[in-house]
């Protein structure tokens, strides 16, 4: 009873630490709630319209909502690139910062779920889709293996997230034979959030571009540099703004790991090229939409190379000590791994799957005005939830936000709180 | 299977007491709130609330389709049928196409359209009719399905009609995360137009670009509706789903020949029963070089093309 | 199915009328059996042959009197001088297949005389694949029902026997490509 009563104080003083901050916070908050408000009256419009306020069309089905949605499974699959090591080899530097890893990873699901919604045809039957009240159809569909396996990576990294939090505020430790088996075993479920998203495209022999063996190891390879480019670029925001203590060693070691990944994911790329373009069958029409053009048609050439050249540039500054270990060639290069692996994972994917279609058909797709708008708000959701999230954490892990010292990371201190027994 | 009760009773009758009444409030708010928010804001509560149609016992697959005679009546102003009838025993249907005769006309295209309740606009069709050169033979990347010359058939080439192919190993219906989508027991795959999510994922699943979405709200002029349909069939569809050819299964299940069959002026399109030895269909299929569309997918489709002469 | 009368196939004519004028709605409930314009002796429903407005029964002009019998062959000039024979070799000419003496009837090359409602088994006598095709519903059109009474076109409805090439035909608009579909009425309707 105590302790849920502890557990109500420490929501009402997350949301207390939530509604407090400076300038640069509420200005950061607030554009954030205008984009999603744009987004929401886009949405508004599509939903009224319906999906013909996209450039989807039968002959290009899924588009940029759907390939916003795989990109954002990889970087939330990508959370345990940081756990992995944290929690086995119980290396001290990356440990704490997990913790973020793991909300960045909640704010990823939560802009997956979102993209997903936006683009059914019919969000007023989501609930047919929910598993014991609607009806799924498991384990025949493999996006019914992504609905379970998507779930219960949110609800783990929630419980943990919420849990680490909890004890910090509480300044207990963390039950070790708790946290430790559900962080293993959010390993495999992040591992399968992605090979799930990779097979099904993957198992659609329908879709020559997505029907190779090689995209789900693919997948798993761009996403551990595209989780951690994104991180990486956190922790030194954090460390600047903030009074966490995030080691240069933690980030270097980071950058190294990314340039193995990245290496192995330009290495499947190419094996996947040389397949496709050496035998030359009826099935490399794809790939050449994809890289040269077809028929004339050329509006992802550019992208596919950006994103080809991008991919390789980075590489090479990671893997030289130098320039990993260099702060401005460090953050060109996530820029750049950014850049290639959206490109990659994102439209460069799910385009040429679905270009030309089953039956010749090149059709042109560009996102809709629309398409744009609905995505830039669900990224402000995404970045909203994961500043709220950073807000609330940052001074708890510090050890400046607890439940005797509560407000101590605010500017105007209050009386403190008097201390429970337990 | 079809008259398995649904132990969460949607469909009972509003009895408001108890445990009723709080699931009749709640479902009635949620579907208000659903409707609001799909921005149809007219989705009634047994709407909302209907479940799978395999999953409805008979009376509740009654009580769908009066809603739906009703809601039809209300739309376009006439009486429109919805029947159910189910799959024929000891039939299998199966089609054949002859690629030696069809002249590429789309005659066929728009008696499917017509029979089928298509939406005009925005344009949904289920049958494409690809003109291929003569000299590349079935080769998807030289196919043409914008041809318009005054005249066909055009020197040099000829004509592939495509619509569902009715796969006995379905890839739509394995990828469906709701089953909302199944084979029947006659062959014909079909949709719960009730029941589909619309997440497209059958449409990426589809290797001969059967299935089609409506990306808006369809648009059938009352007096162009065809009044005799079938619930998994030609009835009217909601925006946000997804739909495809059926065999004309508000025909072919009364023993009538589909709209495409009649319609071809060429005699290019041939249908029957499989399981029957002394059909046309068998005929062919013993007699014709067929091929199956795609045939290395291992969809087993039960649509043949067929070369006659 | 027993073979049917002409009588009786004039029955089925006016009832196949009948059939034609029942109001929409009646047809609505319940599709009716394909209209058959006539029924071989065999049994096969067939739509009456594709003759010229007015031009049958032949008798009305070649009744041995009014027209005189010519069996010269020659270019025509009075009459039907808009058939143009393409069909086989150019000896070919009309009464090969129409017979001098009946003209409401057609002959085999063993000089059976045939009705033109079974016009089939004249142009069996060349194209016996096609015929065996035709007779097993493969080549040619059937309507009605697939698993009950079906209605055959006859070789003639489809080839004119004059000039048996399939005419080409002007194709129904293509597709809307889908860059030009749009949600051009604002929404819902």
């Amino acid at each position: 009873m105590a302790t849920l009563r502890t557990f109500g104080r420490f929501l009402l003083d997350t949301l207390r630490i939530l509604v407090r901050g400076n300038r640069t916070y509420f200005i950061w908050v607030g554009f954030l709630l205008a984009l999603i408000a744009l987004g929401a009256w886009a949405y508004i419009g599509q939903l009224h319209q319906g999906l013909i306020a996209t450039h989807m069309r039968d002959q290009v089905s899924w588009g940029f909502y759907i390939g916003n949605f795989t990109f954002l499974v990889g970087v939330a699959a990508a959370s345990i690139m940081l756990v992995i090591p944290a929690y086995i080899y119980d290396w001290e530097p990356i440990k704490e910062i997990t913790i973020l890893g793991e909300m960045l990873a909640i704010s990823a699901l939560i802009m997956c779920l979102g993209f997903v919604m936006v683009d059914i045809g019919r969000p007023d039957r989501f609930w047919h889709i929910m598993p014991f009240v609607g009806r799924l159809n498991w384990p025949h569909s493999l996006l019914a293996w992504d609905v379970l396996v998507l779930n219960t990576y949110l609800l783990l990294n929630c419980f943990v997230v919420t849990y680490l939090l909890y004890c910090a505020y509480t300044e207990k430790h963390y039950v070790k034979n708790l946290v430790l088996p559900l962080v293993l075993l959010s390993i495999p479920v992040a591992v399968s959030i992605h090979t799930v998203t990779a097979y099904l495209y993957n198992g659609l022999a329908a879709r020559p571009f997505w029907n190779s063996a090689i995209l789900a190891p693919k997948f798993l390879a761009s996403a551990f540099c595209s989780g951690p480019a994104i991180l990486l670029i956190l922790l030194q925001i954090l460390r600047k703004t903030t009074k966490l203590r995030i080691t240069d060693a933690a980030i270097f070691k980071v950058a190294e790991l990314m340039a193995y990944t990245m290496g192995f994911n330009l290495f499947l790329t190419a094996a996947e090229a040389f397949k496709e373009f050496y035998s030359n069958t009826e099935h490399v029409v794809y790939s050449q939409y994809l890289y040269f053009g077809l028929k004339g048609h050329n509006t992802l050439v550019p992208f596919a190379w950006a994103s080809v050249l991008c991919g390789l540039a980075a590489f090479l500054l990671f893997l030289v000590p130098r320039t990993r270990t260099n702060w401005i060639t460090l953050n060109i290069g996530c820029v750049l791994i950014y850049s290639s692996v959206y490109i990659e994972k994102g439209m460069g994917l799910i385009i040429p799957g679905l270009t030309p279609d089953t039956l010749g058909e090149i059709y042109v797709y560009r996102p809709s005005v629309t398409e744009v708008l609905v995505a830039a708000g669900i990224f402000a959701i995404g970045f909203l939830v994961f500043t709220l999230l950073l807000k609330a954490a940052v001074p708890m892990m510090l050890g400046e936000f607890t439940h005797r010292k509560n407000g101590g990371a605010s500017d105007h201190p209050e009386a403190p709180i008097p201390i429970t027994t337990h | 299977m079809t008259d398995e009760l649904n132990p969460r009773g949607p469909h009972e009758p509003c009895d408001c007491e108890g445990e009723g009444s709080r699931r009749l409030f709640l479902g009635t708010a949620v579907a208000a709130v659903a409707g609001a928010l799909t921005g149809c804001g007219k989705i009634s509560r047994e709407e909302f609330l209907q479940h799978n149609f395999r999953e409805l016992s008979k009376d509740e697959v009654n009580s769908v389709i009066a809603r739906l005679e009703q809601e039809y009546r209300e739309k376009y102003g006439k009486e429109v049928h919805v029947g159910n009838e189910p799959p024929l025993p000891g039939v299998i249907f199966g089609y054949a196409l002859d690629l030696s005769r069809c002249v590429g006309c789309r005659r066929c295209v728009y008696a499917c359209v017509k029979e089928n309740n298509q939406s005009r606009d925005p344009q949904i069709q289920w049958i494409r009719v690809l003109q291929m050169d003569k000299e590349d033979g079935v080769d998807l990347q030289h196919a043409n399905q914008y041809y318009n010359p005054e005249e066909v058939p055009e020197e040099g080439h000829f004509y592939m009609p495509v619509q569902c192919q009715q796969c006995s190993n379905p890839p739509c219906v394995k990828v469906c995360p709701v089953g909302a989508t199944w084979r029947e027991k006659d062959g014909i795959v079909v949709v719960d137009y009730n029941w589909c999510i619309g997440c497209r994922y059958c449409m990426a699943a589809c290797p001969y670009g059967a299935r089609h979405f409506n990306w808006g709200e369809p648009h059938v002029p009352s007096a162009d509706v065809n009044p005799e349909t079938h619930y998994l069939g030609n009835r009217p569809r909601p925006k946000g789903v997804v739909e495809k050819c059926t065999f004309c299964i508000q025909r072919t299940r009364k023993g009538r020949y589909p709209a495409c069959v009649e319609i071809c002026p060429t005699g290019s399109r041939k249908f029957g029963n499989l399981l029957d030895p002394k059909s046309e269909i068998r005929y062919i299929l013993e007699n014709k070089r067929v091929f199956k569309f795609k045939e290395d997918l291992n969809t087993k489709p039960n649509f043949f093309y067929f070369y006659g002469v | 199915m027993s073979p049917l009368t002409t009588r009786s196939r004039s029955l089925a004519w006016g009832l196949s009328l009948l059939l034609a004028l029942a109001p929409a709605a009646l047809r609505a409930q319940a599709p009716p059996p394909p209209s058959a314009d006539g029924s071989t002796p065999e049994g096969i429903q067939v739509p009456k042959p594709p003759f010229s407005e007015g031009i049958f029964p032949c008798t009305n002009c070649h009744d041995g009197k009014t027209v005189k019998l010519n069996t010269q062959r020659r270019q025509l000039k009075d009459m039907h001088e808009d058939i143009v024979l393409k069909h086989g070799p150019a000896s070919r000419w009309c009464l090969d297949c129409h017979d001098a003496k009946d003209r409401d009837k057609l002959h085999l090359v063993s000089g059976e005389k045939i009705d033109f409602t079974v016009s089939y088994r004249l142009c069996g006598q060349c194209h016996g694949d096609k015929y065996r095709d035709w007779r097993v519903g493969v080549h040619g059109k059937r309507t009605g029902y697939w698993n009950g009474q079906k209605q055959y076109l006859l070789c003639v409805n489809c080839h004119n026997p004059h000039s048996p090439h399939f005419r080409p035909l002007k194709p129904l608009p293509p597709p809307t490509p889908p860059q030009l579909i749009q949600g051009t009425k604002g929404g819902s309707r």
